[in-house]
């Protein structure tokens, strides 16, 4: 009997990232929960979820440092511990992993040997990412004396040193200021202009909104939504658009009516569906009826936060 | 108040630190300097009896019946086959190779003039004391021991020689004068027969026994270890102290690899294509060079500063140097890869580094502790290295006899190390 021909895949015909049914468990915490998931080549997946969803621990299974209970990784075709995925891999991880007492060219040179750079090699790679994270007039620096957003774009820059072909940003603003963010949004979309495949996790929903292609929401280890912002406000809102309701007071005969009328109330605030804006007036005179103090009344279009809310109930920085 | 309390509570390392060391060390040094008699190291003496007389035999019995001594005539036997007596040269080799610190050579002629009185005599035959000097305290032991079974082991001969003497240089003695020492002696005589078959004998009088003290035996001292090299016996303080910081200085270096724990630097460099033996085997390289590098400084200032004799020892130092740091990094690598993080580790190195530091003879030398604690102390790197440094400069060994030290020391680092890479998966994945 003959045996079937190989026929191998060209590199550039891979998925730079697959991943098939992944779960991972922590004792009795479901941190991954199934995810199974897609990232095209040249695209920005974004993983938007709230503090313990679980998107660190998706991220750490694709750089190979959780090894999962259940479930394949693979980047463009290797397994995700192998050689192969490590040189095409770019891990910028959420904390600041970075050597304190040394400079940011030491670090910089350090990482660079850690994925086997040596020599013109090592030195044009420190050179470009000196260059890319706006440091070079820093790059004598210890670390330890850097601000905390030159600390962060130093953080990105160390994972980035080996040029990977797929990056994976775990919430790289987290602690920075407006102006440090936009800073970093800039050396993201320098790196999306060369054409690398990327997942980004955030719980900010501004961040996915500019960056991402994609959106995946994840929450409890799992994803409710995927697809571009437009798909994801459209599959859960449709054509329909949200009245927020602040009440001068709350109490349950607020909550109750808030529920009966299906809405959600967060906080002061509850939040309606309506397909026309003049739909308002109804609420406006169902809240008079009931004898429930309405302090203003605002109309606006579905975001990524109202879809979050619309899929678990509850607000994206809880 | 409450607050502190609150922490110390909850602060096992503090905890450690401030009762279980300090009760630690107390036991310690309650063993070895105030402890139970019984447990009072003996000082180890060879004899050589090259005299065979009755006066040489009394004296060596009265030797073997004090306590505080472990004289041995021969070398314990080997594979059940009995080695022959010690000769003056295989004493004198046995102390060089530090089977012993003293040995008694008692020469022939001792038993005809065993006491000197006046003007040294250069034809008369004297004891040889063959001494390591780097033991200050067994010597000493042994000299006074010498004296003192001198007046109780053998008294008619003392006694018999002082009246030689009295009569050489008093003018003589009246025939009344004889008679009574004689009759003196012959009582003497009994009672010294009496004492070595093991029977009980009367007290003997206190004024005889008064008569007989300050009696000299003539002995000749000698250095076969160490002689004339009190500069090198700085050597030793540099090994035993520098030991106990190589081991501090290896646990902090160790404690790097909870430094990259912490800082998450350690995920970062294992997603690359460095491996965890790959860093282990890194960290180790390093804790060993620094371990090395700081015994180096140490012996040049010794040598510099204090004039010990480093050039000529140069390649018994190295090997040494190598195998100490060695066995200190991994030992270093091992705490660390205990201990989940650095506040774990200060106390918990401290404790270890100490009570090793203690016992294996860098606070103050072994051969002053019981033998139990002497033995306890061979499980420490301190004891080994030690060793081996003494070995290097003050018995002037070659390198080549280094090899029981070099053998431990390697062995131990390897088994530390085996232990700290197995620890260390933990780190590996999640």
């Amino acid at each position: 009997m003959a045996s079937a021909p190989v026929v191998s895949i060209p590199t550039s015909l891979l998925l730079p990232l697959q991943i098939e049914g992944l779960v991972k468990r922590f004792g009795d915490l479901t941190a991954v929960d199934g995810i199974s998931l897609e990232l095209k080549s040249g695209e920005c997946l974004g993983l938007l979820g709230p503090n313990g969803a679980g998107k660190t621990t998706l991220i750490r299974s694709i750089v190979g440092r959780v090894t999962p209970d259940a479930g394949t990784v693979s980047i463009f075709g290797d397994r995700a511990d192998s050689a192969g995925a490590r040189a095409a891999l770019g891990w910028v991880p959420q904390e600041l992993a970075l050597y304190g007492k040394l400079t940011c060219r030491e670090n910089l040179e350090s990482f660079g040997q850690f994925h086997g750079l040596r020599r013109a090699a090592l030195k044009a790679a420190v050179e470009w990412c000196l260059n890319w994270a706006a440091l070079t007039d820093r790059a004598q620096e210890p670390v330890k004396n850097l601000s905390g957003g030159m600390k962060r774009r130093l953080n990105m820059a160390a994972g980035l040193i080996h040029r990977p072909q797929v990056i994976l940003m775990d919430e790289p603003t987290v602690g920075v200021d407006p102006q440090a963010r936009n800073r970093i949004f800039e050396m993201i979309e320098k790196l999306r202009g060369e054409g690398v495949s990327m997942i980004y996790t955030t719980h900010y929903m501004e961040e996915a909104e500019r960056l991402c292609d994609r959106i995946a929401i994840i929450d409890h280890g799992r994803i409710i939504a995927l697809g571009t912002k437009d798909e994801l406000v459209r599959n859960a809102f449709a054509s329909r658009s949200e009245v927020l309701a602040r009440f001068a007071r709350i109490d349950d005969s607020v909550a109750a009516w808030v529920k009966e009328r299906g809405g959600i109330l967060e906080n002061e605030t509850a939040r309606f569906t309506v397909e026309h804006a003049t739909e308002i007036a109804g609420v406006l005179d169902a809240a008079a009826k009931a004898g429930h103090d309405l302090a203003d009344i605002s109309l606006r279009k579905p975001n990524l936060e109202s879809v979050f809310l619309q899929l678990t109930g509850r607000e994206l920085r809880d | 108040m409450r607050t502190a309390l609150i922490a110390l509570r909850r602060d096992r390392g503090a905890l450690a630190l401030s009762f279980i060391l300090p009760i630690a060390f107390f036991s310690i040094f309650a063993v070895i300097f105030g402890g139970r008699r019984d447990t009072t190291p003996k000082v180890s003496l060879l004899v050589v009896d090259e005299d065979h007389s009755a006066v040489s035999q009394s004296l060596i019995r009265g030797l073997e019946r004090e306590g505080s001594l472990a004289v041995k005539k021969r070398p314990a036997a080997k594979k059940g086959v009995e080695q022959p007596e010690y000769t003056a040269a295989t004493a004198e080799a046995a102390v060089k190779d530090g089977d012993a610190s003293v040995a008694l050579i008692v020469p022939h002629g001792f038993g005809e003039n065993p006491i000197s009185f006046g003007a040294p005599n250069p034809n008369q035959p004297t004891i040889q004391l063959l001494k390591d000097s780097s033991d200050m305290v067994a010597p000493q032991v042994v000299a006074g021991m010498l004296q003192k079974v001198a007046m109780t082991a053998m008294p008619a001969v003392m006694a018999e020689q002082g009246s030689k003497y009295m009569d050489k240089y008093a003018g003589g003695f009246t025939p009344e004068q004889k008679k009574k020492i004689d009759a003196g002696l012959e009582e003497l005589r009994k009672r010294q027969d009496a004492e070595s078959s093991g029977q009980p004998t009367a007290p003997a009088d206190p004024n005889h026994a008064n008569s007989n003290q300050g009696m000299p035996i003539p002995v000749t001292t000698r250095d076969v270890v160490g002689d004339n090299k009190n500069k090198d016996m700085l050597s030793f303080y540099a090994a035993a102290v520098g030991v106990m910081f190589l081991l501090f200085t290896a646990s902090g270096a160790g404690g790097s690899l909870l430094d990259e724990v912490e800082s998450g630097t350690l995920d970062r460099v294992l997603s690359t294509h460095v491996s965890m033996g790959t860093l282990l085997t890194g960290k180790l390289c390093y804790c060993v060079l620094l371990a090395f590098s700081q015994l180096v400084l140490m012996f040049l200032w010794a040598w510099l500063v204090f004039k010990v004799d480093f050039p000529s020892h140069i390649p018994g130092f190295v090997v040494m140097g190598l195998s100490t740091a060695f066995a200190v990094g991994a030992f270093g690598m091992l705490l660390a890869s205990i201990c989940r993080t650095r506040a774990q580790l200060g106390p918990l190195s401290t404790l270890v580094i100490l009570l090793m530091s203690s016992i294996g003879g860098s606070m103050f030398p072994r051969f002053l502790m019981p033998e139990a604690i002497q033995k306890a102390g061979l499980l420490t790197i301190n004891a080994w290295a030690i060793d081996g440094f003494t070995k290097v400069f003050w018995r002037d060994e070659p390198v080549s006899h280094l090899w029981p030290q070099v053998l431990v020391l390697l062995g131990v680092g390897v088994v530390l190390f085996a232990i700290a890479r197995r620890l260390a998966r933990r780190w590996e994945y999640s």
